[in-house]
C-alpha cells in the first residue's frame, strides 16, 4: 500500500465493490481497503432473488464473486488491512490509522463500512454464541438438522432465513414483537405456506438458557405474560448496527445509532468524504441501493477532486 | 485452483494428523457455505507462506460429521489451531488474513 491515494474506498461489500468499479474505470488513483474478504453481509445471504439482471437469482457468494471480478477487470486495487481510526480533522488529508501501526491518507474517502447484526442484549446470548445462538441461518442451518429452532425477528432477513432453516430443522418458530411481519409480501407468502414454520406474536425474548448449549428461550408477551420455548437454536435476525468503530461520529454528524447521514450525491457533512451502503442513515438497506450509492459516491469524489485542482 | 499444499482431512485420519510435529490449522468448511468459499483463497495463500512451519488442512463437515461434533462446531467457517494434538485457539467467520495470522502465531 502507498502512503497516499486520491481516493480510498473503505469496505468491500456491494457499495464498496460498486464504488471500486467506478473508481477503476475513472482511472482514479485509488485503493479499496477491506479488513477481511470482499462481500460484506451478502456473503451471509443464501440466495439473492432481487438483484436486477439475474433473473434466475444467485447465491450471495456468486454475486460477490461477479462484482469483484467485474471491478478487477478494470484493475480495481484491493488491499487487506484493518482500519482502527479515521482522522478527518484536516480536510486536505484524511488519515486512516491501520492496525499494524502504519497509516494511509487520501484526498477523498468513501465510507462503505457496512453494518453488522444487532444483538438482543439479553442474558445468555453472549455465552451461547456459537452454541446455539446464531446471527446467520445460511451459515449455520445444517448444524440444526431435525432440531427445533427459533428465529427472532420479522423482517426480510428473518423470514427468508426461517424458510431456509426449514430445509434442515424439524420445526422453526418465529418470535416477533409485533402481530404482523414486516417482510416483503412474496417472502411472507412463502413462509405462511410452509407448515414447518409457526409463530409466536407480540413477544420478546428476555433470556436464553441452557447447560452449555441452548435449551430454552424465556419469553414475555405484550401483556406481560411469561412463557418458555424449548429450542436447540436461536437465530437472532433483528436488523443491523453500523460498523462505526474508529469513525469521527461527531464530525460526520452521525445519527443516534451511528449511521451516517448523506445527501442525494452520497456526500457526508465532511467535505470530500462520501458514504454508501448500509453505513448510511436511511430506511432501505438493499444490495441494489448500496451498489447505486457506491457509484454515486465515486462521481461525487471525482467532482470534489476536480474542484480542488 | 486448489493448492496442493492444503491437505484434505477426513474423520478417520484426523487424530493422527493433529499429532504431527508441526502445528496444524484446520479449516472446517462446507460447499454450501459462502463465507467458507470466500476465505478459501486466503487459506491457500497462508499454506504457501507457512510451508514447512505449519500444516494447513481442510475438513468438509458434510462428509465428516464426527470431528466437528467432537469440537462442538455449530458454525462455519471455523478454524482451529492444533499443537501436539491440543486445541490452541479457534476463530469463526470469514475473517481476514491478519486475524488468521494472529491465530497462527499463537502456536509459536
Amino acid at each position: 500500500m502507498k502512503d497516499h491515494y486520491e481516493l480510498i474506498i473503505l469496505g468491500g461489500g456491494p457499495a464498496g465493490l460498486s464504488a471500486g468499479l467506478y473508481a477503476a474505470r475513472a482511472r482514479l488513483d485509488h485503493v479499496l481497503i477491506e479488513k477481511g474478504v470482499p462481500g460484506g453481509q451478502v456473503l451471509l445471504t443464501d440466495w439473492v432473488d432481487n438483484y436486477p439482471g439475474f433473473p434466475e437469482g444467485l447465491t450471495g457468494f456468486d454475486l460477490v464473486e461477479k462484482m469483484t471480478q467485474h471491478a478487477k477487470r478494470f484493475d480495481l486495487n484491493i488491499e487487506t488491512a484493518c482500519v482502527t481510526k479515521i482522522d478527518l480533522s484536516d480536510e486536505t488529508s484524511k488519515v486512516l490509522q491501520l492496525e499494524d501501526g502504519k497509516s494511509v491518507s487520501c484526498d477523498t474517502l468513501i465510507l462503505c463500512n457496512g453494518a453488522s447484526a444487532n444483538t438482543l442484549n439479553v442474558p445468555g446470548e453472549q455465552e451461547m454464541r456459537g452454541k446455539g445462538v446464531s446471527y446467520c441461518g445460511t451459515c449455520d442451518a445444517p448444524f440444526y438438522r431435525n432440531m427445533h429452532v427459533a428465529v427472532i425477528g420479522g423482517g426480510n432477513t428473518a423470514i427468508q432465513e426461517a424458510e431456509y432453516l426449514t430445509k434442515f430443522a424439524s420445526k422453526v418458530t418465529v418470535i416477533h414483537r409485533r402481530d404482523e411481519l414486516r417482510a416483503t409480501k412474496v417472502i411472507q407468502e412463502i413462509a405462511f405456506a410452509n407448515d414447518k414454520i409457526d409463530y409466536v406474536w407480540n413477544s420478546q425474548v428476555v433470556s436464553i438458557e441452557g447447560d452449555n448449549e441452548v435449551e430454552r428461550l424465556n419469553l414475555i408477551d405484550k401483556d406481560g405474560k411469561k412463557s418458555a420455548l424449548e429450542v436447540q437454536g436461536a437465530f437472532i435476525l433483528i436488523g443491523v448496527t453500523p460498523n462505526k468503530d474508529g469513525l469521527p461520529l461527531d464530525l460526520l454528524k452521525a445519527d443516534k445509532w451511528g449511521f451516517i447521514p448523506t445527501d442525494v450525491e452520497a456526500r457526508t457533512a465532511v467535505p470530500g468524504v462520501m458514504a454508501a451502503g448500509d453505513i448510511c442513515s436511511k430506511s432501505v438497506r438493499q444490495i441494489v441501493n448500496a451498489a447505486g450509492e457506491g457509484a454515486v459516491a465515486v462521481l461525487s469524489a471525482e467532482e470534489y477532486l476536480q474542484n480542488k485542482k | 485452483m486448489a493448492s496442493d499444499k492444503v491437505q484434505q482431512l477426513n474423520d478417520a485420519e484426523f487424530d493422527t494428523a493433529i499429532q504431527s510435529a508441526q502445528p496444524t490449522l484446520v479449516d472446517f468448511w462446507a460447499p454450501w457455505c459462502g463465507p467458507c468459499k470466500a476465505i478459501g483463497p486466503v487459506i491457500e495463500d497462508l499454506a504457501d507462506e507457512y510451508e514447512g512451519k505449519l500444516t494447513i488442512a481442510k475438513m468438509n463437515v458434510d462428509d465428516n460429521p464426527v470431528t466437528p461434533g467432537k469440537f462442538g462446531i455449530r458454525a462455519i467457517p471455523t478454524l482451529i489451531l492444533f499443537k501436539d494434538g491440543q486445541v490452541v485457539d479457534q476463530i469463526t467467520g470469514a475473517v481476514g488474513k491478519s486475524q488468521l495470522v494472529a491465530l497462527i502465531e499463537k502456536g509459536n
